[in-house]
């Protein structure tokens, strides 16, 4: 679903493909729903070993990250017994080898995370109707408090950043849209850019550092 | 004081320490960013300062720490032949660690190789990490503490050029990591870079170089002009905050060096984000500690 508040967009879970269709890559948008913690080691489980994840994230979304949480001394049997003290997004690239799989398989509609994915997950957003976005990295106490507390969390063996820590959330944001449900991605867009300007950059440097003669 | 209060002394005010550093940035690395987000005039890279100076003031009212990866804690230390803990500085830095751990919270980010087992107390094998350097003829001990996220560590890179590529080489080798990596380790950067004879020598100067202030540089002139040319350089290629592009890219770049082999020039590249939580104290033999980073900070 999508509603406007404040004049910003926010997605609420479930959110469905067409609920992405408007949504292009520079937009920024919020989140309010269900947001699942998941990194490196489940997004393998999933993919290489065929293991189910043991949360249901189909028409959710999923937060690159590992947080740091907090037992909540004296929780009441079936009440939240974490607390999510600093949240931020970890690096999405290296999710990129599994995504098109993860997103195949799991039906997730949004991945939140920093910096750009490459082709396998541009293909995934297109084929599946999904996108992703960047929620500013190093601003983890500001995620954190987006989250209203975390409702379930499972394979703790993993340890704390592996752990799938899954969160409501409201008004999480804000998340800059990077690769839209067309499959544009403004990091490849980017780069492009940036290495002809390292080119001319490069140019200027090097008729000052003949130091060796 | 008897030597064991002694090191339960400086372990506490340590671990202290760590969790300052973890919640509350450097007064430099503040003052730049604040800079940096007034040269901005893109909305969107205006907006990311602005949830980036959001985040530093939440994480100092709510006592958290402001990014939630906190690294594998790293110390380096320059310790004085005649300073009373040196024999004790490994094994009460470690313990310090696990304090801070708890005290703070800090993220568990110590996992085992090859057992690949999480030790849920941020100590293993090898971890923390001290780097040491000894200085004969003086009873103090100066401290770094760092941590780097892993996104700011994976653009860590060392090769060895031949001197036919000469600094050149080293300037196209620093710039591609920029446009490759550097976009997702969470612009703007502070960027190290080692000049030696191979990968070891140049990585570890490349890491020290990131414990400099913002703003410093090399003593040597060409290796300063080297700098500011590599930071410009890097600033035009417009990487803005996040890698989504702006005005700037780097809040520094600091070249540290040594002599070199003639037939090599080793040469690598450390990055740190602009979350930069580096932090450096001074011990004297009674253990007052003096925080040259960070305003108002007593142990």
């Amino acid at each position: 679903m999508v509603e406007i508040r404040d004049g910003k967009k926010v997605l609420v879970t479930p959110v469905s493909a067409e609920d992405l269709a408007d949504i292009k890559v520079g937009d920024v948008i919020y989140l309010d729903g269900d947001l699942m913690t998941c990194r490196d080691v489940a997004h393998r489980r999933l993919v290489e070993y065929g293991r189910d994840l043991p949360y249901d994230i189909r028409d959710k979304a999923i937060f690159h990250a590992g947080p740091i949480v907090r037992p909540i001394e004296d929780a009441a049997p079936g009440e939240p017994d974490y607390e999510m003290v600093s949240v931020g997004p970890t690096t999405s690239m290296r999710m990129e080898k599994f995504e098109y799989e993860f997103v195949k398989q799991t039906g997730v509609r949004v991945l939140v995370g920093k910096g750009g994915m490459g082709p396998n997950t541009e293909r995934a957003c297109r084929e599946f109707g999904a996108i992703h976005c960047v929620f500013p990295a190093g601003c983890a106490v500001v995620a954190a408090t987006e989250v209203e507390y975390i409702a379930e969390h499972h394979w703790e063996e993993l340890g704390m950043p592996e752990t799938l820590w899954c969160c409501k959330v409201h008004g999480f944001g804000p998340l800059i849209v990077s690769i839209d449900a067309q499959g544009d991605n403004v990091f490849e867009r980017n780069k492009v850019l940036f290495n002809e300007r390292k080119d001319e950059a490069l140019q200027v440097i090097d008729e000052q550092v003949s130091f060796i003669k | 004081m008897s030597h064991e209060d002694q090191v339960r002394l400086m372990t506490d005010k340590m671990a202290s320490f760590v969790g300052h550093v973890a919640k509350v940035l450097p007064d430099d690395v503040q003052e730049k960013i604040t800079q940096m987000a007034a040269a901005e005039t893109d909305p969107l890279a205006k907006s990311i300062y602005e949830t980036m100076h959001r985040n530093m003031q939440l994480a100092e009212k709510l006592d958290r720490p402001s990014c939630q990866d906190t690294g594998v804690l790293q110390y380096w230390v320059k310790c004085g032949t005649g300073f009373p803990l040196m024999g004790d500085l490994e094994a009460l830095l470690k313990e310090a660690t696990v304090q801070a751990t708890f005290a703070t919270p800090l993220r568990h980010n110590s996992v085992e190789t090859f057992d690949e087992v999480n030790t849920k107390r941020n100590v293993g094998k090898g971890t923390p990490t001290v780097f040491w350097d000894i200085v004969s003829d003086w009873d103090g001990c100066e401290i770094y503490v760092y941590m780097a996220g892993g996104g700011c560590t994976l653009p860590g890179h060392a090769m060895v050029l031949m001197p036919g590529d000469g600094y050149e080489g080293v300037a196209k080798f620093v710039l591609d990591r920029m446009t490759s990596y550097g976009l997702n380790a969470c612009p703007p950067l502070l960027v190290g870079v080692g000049v030696a004879t191979s990968v070891e020598t140049a990585a570890l100067l490349s890491k020290k170089a990131l414990m400099r202030p913002i703003g410093s540089h090399n003593d040597n002139e060409r290796a300063a002009k080297m700098e500011q040319l590599l930071e410009d350089g890097i600033n035009k290629i417009g990487l803005g905050p996040q890698g989504l592009g702006g005005a700037l890219s780097v809040m520094g770049v600091n070249i540290e060096n040594t002599a070199r082999h003639p037939s090599a020039i080793g040469v690598a590249v450390n990055v740190g984000c602009w979350n930069h939580r580096r932090g450096h104290v001074i011990f004297d033999a009674d253990l007052n500690a003096t925080v040259t980073t960070h305003s108002g900070v007593e142990l």
